[in-house]
């Protein structure tokens, strides 16, 4: 049994539920026989990945649905062995090179050149070039971007790209202007609102509307959080009546009492005390960057007005340094001082003012 | 092998293969045949046009911003040189797409290099062409191969000299700023090494005047048989600012889009600012209002000091979950900000040292939304004292 995110998954553009404008665009596209390459960005959860499976679909009919899993091998310049997982049906084929970290170059150059060298052999075929997706476009290095710029006006009669990505701003300008740009907002309330309802009703029961509303305010425009959630708490109190709480990860608790402790007291012995809960959300493969941001917003959040700017400004200060550097925790541990002592200061020339 | 490769590599940089002209790219399509098609680059193509009575050529490096017609001049240049019969066996075109470490330096251009030219085929299409006896290795996206492998091609380009000529084609011959520099990548700051630069005679393309791109633009529009108002290629020419590719890429997603739909709808400016990820204005002025910058409406309301952190945080999250790109929303409230009719200069300075900051931050690969929070708090503390 699979999950409802996957159950329910829409798997053709008709079935989708919101951004009808966006499912028009892509169908005539699709039925054009002219298609582009593109580019979908947008936020986490928004639905890239669904609406690019159903273009799929709409291609090329429903052979892209018989998946099967490939490792790839390739060899780097220096002889080193990368290992790629390969997504691939009939027509179309699914990389993930960040995978392959600082080599994504050798596997961009390999296998797209070997896509884009051999035709479509399927006489049947609806569409006589293959689609090759790129995930996690954003994170491609720039030498993996440069060697996809030729690639993609070259073979453009074998091979279309789609690139799925969280934002342009790290993408170079060369691609961005090969590709069609197709910008997937996240949902709002009322369309999280309808499709949650519609996944409840397919699941085979009602969905309170109270329910509904703590689901999508936690859920903060993902909508993949949000079913997941909704499933949760299904499992949880099959009636979905009464006071719900939906349990927060683990990491957030966390980072809650790490943001606590910040501002309950401002000593070295509290910053030693933080920096062993740092260590522990790290190993546990938490990104530094939101342990950054989720500490700041708790920590903004119980402050007074006038330090808010300055810790984001720091937050945002540190985090650059951390994308720089090499070792996170002394950012971490850098940021969490700095805050301290802002908040140390701000407090006492607090109370000095009162005093006179 | 290396030489097959080499055959097959420029095989298909001509049109060998047959590609059906209604799905190939415009880029390619309209790619200029001739010198005399490039636009806008006069004195390049004049100097260039006496080595075609001269059949001499030197070494060459073209440098300029993207989409200013390097590669089309250099591949219309030897295509006039060789004709189609002889441009297979005397170019060989290596671009980064291609393997180009220090390997097939060695192998694949020297052996390309060393050999004799070929004697020259009789062209099928009945024209005379110049066919001097050299052959031409254009390296596409030359900032792109590694400092070792530029190294070993300066022995290459002299010893070879006499049968070989170089074109060198790259962005910048310093470059920091047309590319955003991802971290962790190793070979960032890599560039044309001075003594390639000083073996080639330097060739600068100039970004393109609007009146040039106007011109390609409405040939290539006419040539489509699209529709297309003024008003759309102006647009079309501020969002691609002086790059032709761009703006031809537009053009074709434009005219995709407006075709596929029944019946067919026309172009709209609005159109190409969607396809160029511009923030719509309204998003610019909303978030621009709520930074307690005043653009003009009616309604002018003091924001408080005391919370303004609280709606800025808002509209910041609301602004991410829509999916702007950050990069585009700095370029886009910087204009905003620096062409502000009652903000002074004090003010002004200040905002643009935080939305400096900020592209600096975001080039590094820092978080966006922490990033945008920050220009917004910053932005709004420069404007509110």
């Amino acid at each position: 049994m699979s999950l409802w995110v996957d159950m329910y998954r829409p798997r053709a553009l008709d079935d989708l539920h919101y951004h009808q404008g966006l499912s028009a665009r892509l169908k005539s596209l699709a039925a054009s026989g002219d298609f582009p390459h593109m580019l979908f960005y947008g936020p986490s959860g928004a639905g890239k990945k669904t609406r690019i499976t159903c273009t799929l679909r709409q291609l090329f009919g429903p052979g892209v649905e018989k998946l099967k899993i490939d490792q790839r091998v390739f060899l780097s310049p220096s002889k080193r062995k990368i290992e790629v997982n390969i997504v691939q049906s009939n027509f179309h084929i699914e990389i993930t090179p960040s995978e392959a970290g600082n080599y994504d170059r050798v596997v961009i150059q390999e296998l797209l050149k070997e896509i884009a060298q051999t035709q479509q052999v399927d006489l049947n075929a609806k569409q006589r070039f293959k689609v090759v997706i790129i995930n996690e476009a954003d994170s491609l290095s720039r030498d993996a971007q440069a060697a996809l710029r030729r690639t993609m006006e070259k073979y453009m009669s074998n091979m279309r790209i789609i690139l799925c990505a969280n934002s342009t701003s790290r993408l170079i300008a060369p691609i961005k202007s090969r590709c069609l740009l197709m910008r997937v907002a996240a949902p709002d309330n009322t369309e999280m609102q309808t499709v949650l309802t519609h996944v409840s009703r397919r699941a085979g029961f009602d969905l309170p509307p109270d329910a509904a509303q703590e689901i999508i305010q936690d859920s903060g425009g993902n909508l993949r959080k949000a079913i997941l959630v909704l499933e949760a708490l299904k499992m949880q109190s099959p009636d979905l009546s009464g006071p719900l709480t939906i349990a927060k990860p683990d990491w957030e608790t966390y980072c809650q009492k790490v943001a606590n402790l910040i501002v309950t007291e401002q000593t070295p012995a509290r910053v030693m005390e933080i920096r062993t809960k740092f260590y522990e959300l790290l190993s546990h493969c938490i990104p530094p960057t939101v342990i950054l941001k989720t500490v700041a917003e708790a920590v903004v959040s119980q402050v007074d007005e006038t330090l808010k700017a300055e810790i984001m400004h720091w937050a945002a200060f540190y985090e650059v340094r951390m994308r720089i550097g090499s070792k996170k925790i002394y950012h971490l541990e850098a940021w969490v001082v700095k805050v301290m002592s802002l908040y140390k200061q701000s407090f006492y020339q607090f109370d000095i003012s009162e005093f006179e | 092998m290396a030489f097959f490769q080499t055959k097959s590599a420029v095989s298909k940089s001509t049109h060998k293969h047959v590609v059906d002209p209604a799905l190939q790219p415009w880029v390619e399509k309209y790619r200029p045949k001739t010198i005399d098609d490039v636009s806008a680059q006069e004195h390049t193509v004049a100097v260039l046009r006496k080595t075609l009575t001269s059949t001499n050529l030197p070494h060459m490096l073209f440098y300029g911003p993207p989409g200013t017609g390097k590669t089309s001049t250099i591949l219309a240049l030897s295509r006039q040189l060789f004709g189609p019969d002889n441009f297979r066996n005397r170019v060989l075109e290596l671009n980064a797409s291609d393997e180009r470490g220090i390997s097939i330096v060695r192998e694949k251009i020297k052996s390309f290099a060393r050999q004799t030219p070929r004697a020259q085929a009789v062209a099928s299409d009945g024209k005379e062409y110049p066919c001097p006896p050299y052959k031409i290795i254009i390296l596409d996206e030359a900032d792109s191969m590694t400092q070792d492998a530029q190294g070993a091609l300066r022995r290459i380009m002299e010893t070879y000299a006499r049968i070989t000529r170089f074109c060198l084609v790259c962005n910048y011959v310093t470059r920091w700023h047309s590319f955003r520099v991802l971290p962790l990548s190793v070979t960032a700051f890599n560039r044309i090494i001075e003594p390639l630069a000083s073996r080639c005679s330097k060739f600068r393309f100039t970004p393109l005047d609007s009146a040039s791109s106007t011109s390609r633009l409405t040939y290539i529009a006419h040539a489509e048989r699209i529709q297309v108002d003024a008003a759309v290629i102006d647009a079309l020419i501020s969002t691609s600012s002086g790059d032709l590719r761009r703006a031809i890429t537009y053009l074709q997603s434009a005219s995709r889009l407006s075709s596929s739909t029944t019946p067919p709808t026309p172009i709209t400016p609005a159109d190409i600012q969607e396809i160029a990820g511009v923030v719509p204005d309204p998003v610019v002025q909303d978030f621009a209002l709520v930074l307690g910058i005043d653009i003009g409406s009616m309604i002018v309301d003091e924001p408080e000091r005391t919370n303004s952190f609280a709606p800025i945080q808002r509209k910041v999250k609301a602004l991410m979950r829509e999916g702007y790109s950050a990069s585009q929303l700095i370029t886009q409230l910087h204009d905003l900000i620096v062409l502000h009719p009652t903000l002074n200069a004090r003010e002004k300075s200040k905002c643009a040292l935080v939305l400096a900051e900020a592209d600096k931050a975001l080039c590094d690969g820092a978080d966006e939304e922490l990033w945008i929070l920050e220009v917004a708090l910053r932005v709004h503390k420069a404007v509110s004292t």
